[in-house]
């Protein structure tokens, strides 16, 4: 499928999809891995190999940028408005189809087949029944029209319509004072939000775009639609949804980027 | 006695660039190369203008995410220092003192000096009119940058002031074209630097020392003891 820039713009490039980027990431997965496996041979017992060597420098400032990352998470959960609501849009501003992101390719997408799907539950929540696909279509639905805004600095307004996740929470006796909701996708994509984003008005789990199901590339059956956070952290195909007080890790936030990513 | 004599002299004995002035100038110096360079490898993953990208040897940050932590480190140093800065310029006089009163006939009279090559640098605690304007304009700058930066940072949460700048991109571009403004006036500076090399030393060293006559000096210049 084709996809093309979200809308024209004298601020935007006229081209297609920049795939430099997800390239770019790939290269620092592939990278990461090949760091794990010198970490591992390090660990092994070659330690005085280690003196004076870049990583290690590296790592050090890791850890100092990840502490200031982390400062930040606070800061930004600080000066969240729980009830402040983030600016909607006409129908005729909507861009058709989506702005594809992920970290990898849109060709390599891998559909999800509804009929075996199923959405699970774990964690602090008193009905962990699975959900299939029908019944989360017999929720209430809410609509919203709202600017998806990335990381990398692009932006579309899309009008995204599925069960508000405070519903949902309720719903299934989720303890709304827990610290974390937690998404486990398909394509092993990992994510997670703090509690009050969860439960923002404009937070829902989504299962259409413009009115029609949405499609394979963009989280067909289930995604995250927030309004209050980068497009990163809305997670796509989920598989799992889980309410715990433990920081659940995420895919990007091991490889460096802010894990609040309020916006 | 005359530890009061010392002290009113040294009150009147104040160098161009006190010490809390120095140490602000070259935190600032480094924010604002952290800000920037790590900006242009944000800027990179989705550039505004087609034709142009920031080379990777002089961006910050190895992949998109390091130049974002340094960017979101470097925010308060940046923002922190400047803060303190215009307190202390507005509280001290130093903005009334160096930067005011800016005449646009001065202006003018400086800009045709400079045209003619007749700028004068002998007297550095003296800034002419250009000068002013400047480092008057800068400071401006410097207070948009953050502004805007808080714009497409928080788009959502500070909603009020995004919507000041129309929407997210436009607030992206006021951003850019802030550091746009801001590496112009560093090359000029930098430049006047290095043709006046003691202008560069006294924002190291504190520079000449300036005599001023602050509104009190009736009374603190006054030879006569008070009592004896």
């Amino acid at each position: 499928m084709s996809i093309k820039t979200p809308s024209p713009s004298i601020f935007r490039p006229h081209r297609s999809i920049d795939q430099r980027v997800m390239k770019e990431n790939r290269g620092l997965v592939d990278e990461i891995n090949r760091r794990n496996v010198l970490r591992g041979a390090v660990s092994l017992g070659a330690l005085t190999m280690l003196t004076g060597c870049d990583a290690s420098e590296n790592a050090t400032l890791q850890t100092f940028m990840r502490a200031v990352s982390s400062w930040n998470d606070r800061a930004q959960s600080l000066i969240f408005r729980p009830n402040h609501l983030a600016p909607t849009f006409s129908e005729a501003q909507v861009v058709k189809p989506p702005r594809f992101n992920a970290y990898y390719e849109v060709e390599d997408v891998k559909p999800v087949d509804p009929t075996s799907w199923k959405l699970e539950l774990a964690g602090l929540i008193q009905d962990k029944r699975p959900w299939s696909a029908q019944q989360i279509a017999g929720l209430p639905e809410q609509e919203l029209i709202i600017r998806h805004i990335c990381v990398e600095g692009w932006d579309y307004i899309g009008q995204w319509s599925g069960v508000n996740l405070r519903h949902f929470l309720e719903r299934i006796g989720a303890d709304l004072t827990a610290k974390y909701v937690a998404f486990k996708c398909a394509d092993d994509y990992t994510e997670s939000i703090d509690m009050a984003t969860a439960l923002h008005p404009q937070t829902i789990l989504a299962t259409k775009y413009a009115r029609e199901p949405i499609t394979d590339p963009f989280g067909f059956p289930l995604r995250l639609r927030t309004a209050t956070k980068l497009g990163f952290k809305n997670a796509k195909w989920i598989m799992a949804i889980e309410v715990t007080n433990e920081f659940p890790d995420t895919f990007w936030h091991k490889q460096g980027f802010n894990w609040f990513a309020g916006i | 006695m005359t530890t009061d004599c010392i002290k009113s002299h040294d009150r009147g004995r104040k160098r161009l660039h006190p010490l809390p002035v120095r140490i602000m100038h070259w935190t600032n110096a480094v924010a604002m190369l952290i800000m920037i360079t790590s900006g242009w490898k944000i800027y990179n993953d989705e550039v505004i203008f087609g034709w142009l990208h920031f080379p990777e040897a002089i961006t910050l940050g190895k992949w998109a995410q390091h130049g974002l932590q340094w960017h979101f480190f470097g925010m308060w140093i940046l923002a922190i220092n400047g803060f303190i800065y215009l307190i202390y310029g507005f509280v001290t006089g130093r903005f009334r003192e160096n930067l005011f009163p800016i005449r646009p006939s001065e202006v003018f009279a400086t800009v045709g000096d400079a045209l003619k090559l007749r700028l004068s640098h002998d007297d550095l605690t003296h800034y002419n009119a250009v000068q002013k304007v400047l480092y008057v304009g800068i400071i401006l700058i410097g207070v948009l940058t953050v502004i805007s930066g808080l714009a497409i940072w928080k788009p959502i949460q500070f909603s009020e002031l995004t919507s000041l700048f129309y929407d997210f991109q436009t607030a992206r571009l006021v951003h850019f074209l802030c550091m746009s403004a801001v590496v112009a006036f560093l090359i000029v500076h930098v430049a006047l630097a290095i043709l006046v090399p003691k202008s560069l030393l006294a924002m190291l060293t504190g520079g000449p020392v300036i005599e001023r006559k602050p509104p009190d000096a009736v009374h603190t210049s006054d030879p006569i003891p008070a009592s004896e």
